[in-house]
């Protein structure tokens, strides 16, 4: 176990200079000089232009200007925005919005779809089974923009229960329709998942001996069919936590939460090249962190997965 | 002597329509003639490869055909846009048409769908908006299922330094997510077409299709007639193309269908974001967006992009889920 984890670590980390390399040449690299757009419509200083090259570290060679940027990153540096303000305590002001609104999401989808998999892969072809098959498919099949409009015009518009923006981000129950919103594709796939892995399970041999040998069917269904039934589920939830906090740039948009996916989108718009790399970097860390936790799960989900 | 590597001299060509099956069968008569019973024309129809098999399932499934019908609608629509509406859907009238409610009398009339704000034909837009998604959907998996699988297929059979190498590139690229990455690499282009948006989503959604092609290959690797393809000397290239290949191609085919649709979903979500597609090209992702000015008062300008949007992504999604359930034996 102890040898599995430290190979993972260390495959891990070529990953994670890959990523960030990528990240920074996507941003530094392609074409849009940040500092001119500084100035917008006013013609620069090329004093200026210069003197605030340096001081970002743009006038170097982008590779150098990586080797700077990782050299500063593990001291806990992740740079200046253009504005002035430390891109750490930008991040540390979205980042927590964020991470509720995304546990939030995360929670709704894995109680909701979980139940409404398990309901329909016990009951394969019934009422319940197409239902939950239709509904998921339109879900899926509705991008999560016009979903956000249709929640915002029902729940905020029509029925008033809730304000159509979030005022305050920190309240949480102004949280729970942008949520919802956000956890509801994953929420689909998560059914979908559970749906087929329990229906093949349920043909399986050991199905059959634990009926065979006369166990209560709750037994059967929580010990046996659900502990080897979400092993596909886990992988897809693992990543789906980077991909919810990612996600969130639409519905963050929309109903106005003063989250990481905001900041981010005024960071790509306005080329503020530090946020931008700080924001993703973060992201990536998370991801890479929830793929080898889901990893680590499988053995404790399926005991004939050991890892020497 | 017939040089071991001229493949034409003992390579059984099978016909087309005719499997595994019937070569045994013949191998068979020149042991015991006497003894093989001829195949029974009704049986040889059950021994049908995975395609037959795929083929003759799918016919008969509802979801495939209005996938299927839905689908080829919208790609004539993509193709020539002209036949389904004479209105100019660039053509505006502030005066006359500011968000004139749809009229359901006007049959495929400019009206039908109503106006939006900009005096514009609703209607003749979601006609003429099918050609950009339909173009990155299709252009988009096409790139994908190329890089992806020729990636995949070094990586699953060359294994060794070659796999790690792949794999660790391919690891790197996944953990950007799709949408992020796009925004980024999309935010540093002024001017953005349909190529744009190809080239990048192309650029960081091919990992998928590598590690199920991977995965594939890897399993068929190890058949038995992939095994005798070597021992009788067959090359490289022609073990990858011609054995290995269509035997690990089914689980890239439906992976691509699906992901077709969300393609078209995170073109839309760009376009919507400003960070897509841009006028004057005819995007619904971009007339939803301008759709939010007016949600309050005129509903129905976002109404039908929406819907078409959809039923494209829903068209796609079905399509894969059907040939899913027909190549997958387990479910058979």
């Amino acid at each position: 176990m102890g040898s599995y984890v430290l190979r993972r670590v260390l495959q891990m980390i070529p990953v994670f200079f890959g990523s960030t390399l990528l990240i920074f040449l996507m941003v530094y690299s392609l074409p849009g000089d940040p500092i001119v757009a500084l100035f917008g419509d006013k013609a620069a200083d090329p004093a200026q232009v210069a003197a605030l090259r340096q001081k970002y570290y743009l006038d170097q060679p982008i590779w150098k200007q990586y080797l700077h940027y990782m050299g500063n990153l593990f001291q806990g540096d992740f740079g200046t925005s253009f504005t002035g303000r430390p891109v750490s305590e930008i991040m540390a002001d979205a980042f927590p919005v964020t991470i509720r609104l995304a546990l939030m999401a995360f929670v709704f989808e894995l109680v909701v779809g979980l139940t409404l998999g398990v309901l329909s892969g016990l009951r394969r072809g019934s009422v319940v089974d197409t239902v939950v098959l239709v509904l998921t498919l339109v879900v899926i099949s509705i991008p999560v923009f016009v979903l956000a409009y249709i929640a915002q015009t029902v729940f905020a518009t029509n029925l008033g229960w809730v304000t159509p923006t979030v005022q305050d981000s920190t309240d949480l129950s102004q949280l729970i329709l942008p949520a919802i919103v956000l956890g509801s594709l994953s929420l689909a796939f998560v059914a979908r998942l559970t749906r087929t892995s329990i229906g093949e399970n349920l043909r399986a041999d050991y199905i059959r001996t634990a009926t065979a040998k006369g166990l209560p069917r709750r037994t059967i269904i929580t010990r046996h069919l659900l502990r080897n039934s979400l092993i596909p589920v886990v992988t897809f939830l693992g990543t789906d936590l980077g991909a919810l906090m990612g996600g969130a740039i639409v519905t963050e948009g929309i109903f106005n939460v003063q989250g990481i996916g905001n900041v981010l989108y005024r960071a790509i718009n306005q080329k503020e090249g530090p946020t931008v790399v700080g924001i993703v970097t973060v992201l990536v860390i998370v991801y890479l962190v929830a793929s080898l936790l889901v990893d680590l799960l499988y053995a404790v989900l399926d005991p004939r997965i050991r890892y020497a | 002597m017939p040089d071991i590597h001229d493949e034409s001299g003992f390579e059984p060509h099978p016909k087309p329509g005719v499997d595994h099956l019937d070569y045994a069968g013949e191998q068979g008569r020149v042991v015991e003639e006497d003894t093989l019973i001829e195949p029974d024309p009704a049986k040889r129809e059950e021994a049908r490869s995975l395609w037959g098999h795929a083929w003759r399932d799918l016919r008969t499934r509802p979801i495939f055909l209005i996938s299927v019908v839905l689908i080829l609608l919208l790609v004539i629509m993509a193709i020539f846009p002209w036949a389904f509406t004479d209105t100019n859907p660039r053509a505006s009238d502030l005066v006359n048409d500011y968000l004139r409610r749809p009229d359901w009398t006007d049959f495929f009339g400019a009206g039908w769908f109503g106006y939006d704000g900009q005096g514009r034909s609703i209607y003749a837009r979601v006609i003429y908006g099918a050609r950009a998604s339909i173009t990155v959907g299709i252009c988009v998996t096409a790139l994908v299922t190329l890089l992806g699988g020729l990636t995949g297929m070094l990586a699953g059979y060359f294994g060794g330094a070659v796999d790690a190498v792949i794999s660790r590139i391919t690891d790197i690229f996944f953990g950007i997510p799709l949408l992020l990455g796009a925004l980024v690499l999309l935010g540093a282009f002024s001017a953005r077409t349909v190529w744009s948006v190809v080239i990048a989503l192309a650029v960081l959604g091919w990992t998928q299709i590598a590690r199920v092609m991977r995965g594939a290959v890897l399993t068929v690797k190890q058949a038995d007639y992939v095994m005798a393809g070597k021992a009788l000397g067959a090359g490289t290239g022609r073990l990858m193309m011609r054995h290995i290949l269509p035997n690990a191609v089914a689980p890239v085919i439906v992976v691509a269908t699906i992901a077709l649709g969300g393609y078209i979903a995170v073109e839309a979500t760009l376009s919507f974001l400003g960070i897509g597609l841009q006028e004057p090209t005819i995007s619904w992702g971009i007339d939803i967006s301008s759709a939010q000015k007016v949600i309050r008062t005129a509903p129905y300008v976002m109404f039908f992009p929406a819907a078409a949007l959809s039923i494209t992504v829903l068209a796609f999604i079905m399509l894969g889920d059907a040939v899913r359930d027909a190549l997958d034996p387990k479910l058979r």
